[in-house]
């Protein structure tokens, strides 16, 4: 059996996305910046997806931009409350230890530059609160970044409350929502939220779409130079197909996101269950305020790599954040921030659902894991010592 | 996964000499489970004619860690101390028809690991040895050994 059970890192194109996208390749082909009709067919199918970001986050069509990612949007959202802060002599921008590295490099980046950043620690549950930001807030402070939902350990932060507290204060307040969207309710007004990113792949969209959403009066600064696409904010030929199934993938995400978090939860919760049942086997992150998709545990004794490379032995497709899969030294900088110590964090292991995982895929993961986790353990000196008493269990 | 050669992939999948040996003559483990790698090394020794006659191995890490511990444990079987102690990370990498290169300190593990059971035999048998035998960590940064 062949599972998918890493959505977190990327989906399927839905259908409905490829069908969106399909007649821009090859039908409607024009640059929506040329005057003729092929052209400006392009340019109302690009506007037509912006109007449908704009309704489904409750925005204005003018505070959409279209960006090469989740990435892109991110970089582009500090750097433009930075730059406004600076110009009023605010340099101070408040974050979390567990944000994605898209906004953890671009507040080094903005630290080099002179700006002072405060991360906030990251309790035990995986949920920041309000009173941590509000506690954390200078005369001096800029900008408050926090995601709306964690990439990792899929915990969903009270983002409206943070707003809250921002608009109090008078401190814009971006959220990096690229796990988020599509995923959970979004509306901007509501939430009180003056900068937000996303992503189109996380939610069944095309690779190398991305939205920056920006409050009316808030002004962008390029990080991409050229030409006067995007109203001048972000330069290059705007890739239509690609923003054409965003739109409509955001869509049905939108219209059956009930439906989907219906199905997937019982589902996450079922997983959960059974692999916490495994021995020294801890959860990741608040077991409600999370994702319906995600679930991320320690075992204790293994390491993460060799249990990706079993897993996908047996068809599995899913991540961890183990140093050896993290491309650096450490675990990943999210379990840390946690709490969890080094040890116990390199045998972490992600599952992100979707809505094409099925219950016996479930059952299939819940069958060859413990088996993986058993032949590992026996395998390790490090489980060794745990079980003759040499070592103490962390989990 | 096409980081790994088929030979690390098979080692890795099947490993040979997994486990351990309760009567072991030497035992060296090196690692450190902060770091994400321990290899721990078993070794019989036959004192007459000091050949390994056997030896197992049990690794907390990556696949590489793991198909470098089966890979050393085979080239060792069989073969005398002396040949051990000459046991290179290049080898075990070329053995593995290679490795990437952020995973060639898996190697040097393996060979640390080889190394460290000989001194544990060493050491229990009141044998001597030389300074080029002295404890490794197993982190380039703690000692000067050199590797490949």
């Amino acid at each position: 059996m062949n599972v998918y059970a890493d959505n977190a890192a990327t989906t399927a194109v839905s259908k409905t996305a490829l069908e969106a996208m399909l007649p821009c390749f090859q039908e409607v082909y024009g640059n929506p910046s040329s005057l003729h009709s092929p052209g400006q067919r392009a340019a109302e199918k690009l506007a037509a997806a912006r109007d449908l970001f704009a309704r489904r986050l409750n925005a204005s069509p003018r505070e959409i931009t279209f960006t090469s990612g989740g990435s892109e949007a991110d970089n582009q959202a500090l750097r433009s409350a930075a730059a406004l802060g600076a110009r009023k002599g605010k340099k101070h921008i408040i974050s979390t230890k567990f944000e994605h590295h898209a906004i953890l490099h671009t507040l080094s980046a903005l630290e080099k530059e002179g700006f002072t950043v405060t991360l906030l620690d990251i309790p035990p549950e995986g949920v920041v609160t309000a009173e941590q930001v509000r506690a954390a807030l200078r005369t001096d402070t800029c900008l408050v970044s926090v995601m709306f939902a964690n990439n990792e350990i899929g915990t969903i932060q009270p983002i409206g409350e943070i707003g809250a507290v921002c608009r109090e204060a008078g401190v814009l307040f971006h959220t990096d929502a690229v796990q988020a969207a599509g995923h959970l309710p979004i509306d901007v007004e509501a939430l009180q939220i003056d900068l937000l990113s996303l992503s189109a792949h996380k939610f069944h969209g095309p690779k190398g779409v991305g939205v920056l959403y920006a409050r009316k009066g808030i002004p962008l600064v390029n990080v991409i130079y050229g030409g006067a696409q995007e109203r001048g904010k972000r330069a290059g030929t705007e890739n239509v197909p690609g923003i054409c199934g965003a739109a409509a993938a955001f869509d049905e995400a939108c219209e059956k996101m009930a439906e989907h978090q219906a199905y997937l939860t019982p589902l996450r919760d079922k997983l959960i269950a059974g692999l916490t049942a495994i021995p020294h086997t801890v959860l990741n992150g608040d077991a409600q305020r999370r994702l319906p998709g995600n679930v991320n545990v320690c075992f204790e004794g293994i390491e993460g790599e060799s249990l990706l490379l079993l897993l996908d032995d047996r068809g599995v497709a899913a991540s961890s954040g183990s140093a050896c899969t993290s491309g650096s030294l450490d675990p990943s900088h999210v379990l840390l921030a946690l709490g969890r110590p080094h040890e116990v964090a390199h045998g972490s292991l992600r599952l992100s659902l979707c809505e094409y995982n099925t219950p016996e895929e479930i059952d299939y993961l819940l069958a060859v894991l413990p088996e993986i986790v058993s032949y590992l353990r026996n395998m390790s000196p490090v489980w060794d010592e745990l079980e003759t008493g040499r070592r103490p269990h962390l989990i | 996964m096409a980081l790994y050669s088929e030979k690390v992939m098979d080692h890795f999948r099947n490993p040979r000499n997994v486990g351990k040996l309760e009567d072991a003559d030497g035992i060296g483990e090196v690692g450190n489970a902060k770091c994400g790698d321990i290899m721990r090394m078993y070794i019989k020794v036959d004192p007459a004619t000091n050949v390994i006659t056997d030896v197992k191995f049990n690794t907390f890490g990556c696949g590489s860690a793991i198909a470098t511990s089966s890979m050393a444990t085979e080239l060792i079987k069989g073969k005398p101390l002396s040949e051990a102690l000459e046991l290179s990370n290049k080898a075990v990498v070329e053995a593995l028809d290679g490795l990437p290169a952020q995973k060639l300190h898996c190697s040097v593990l393996a060979e640390e690991a080889v190394r460290a059971a000989v001194r544990d035999y060493y050491d229990k048998n009141e044998i001597a040895y030389g300074d080029e035998l002295r404890p490794c960590e197993g982190h380039c940064d703690t000692c000067g050994h050199e590797h490949a």
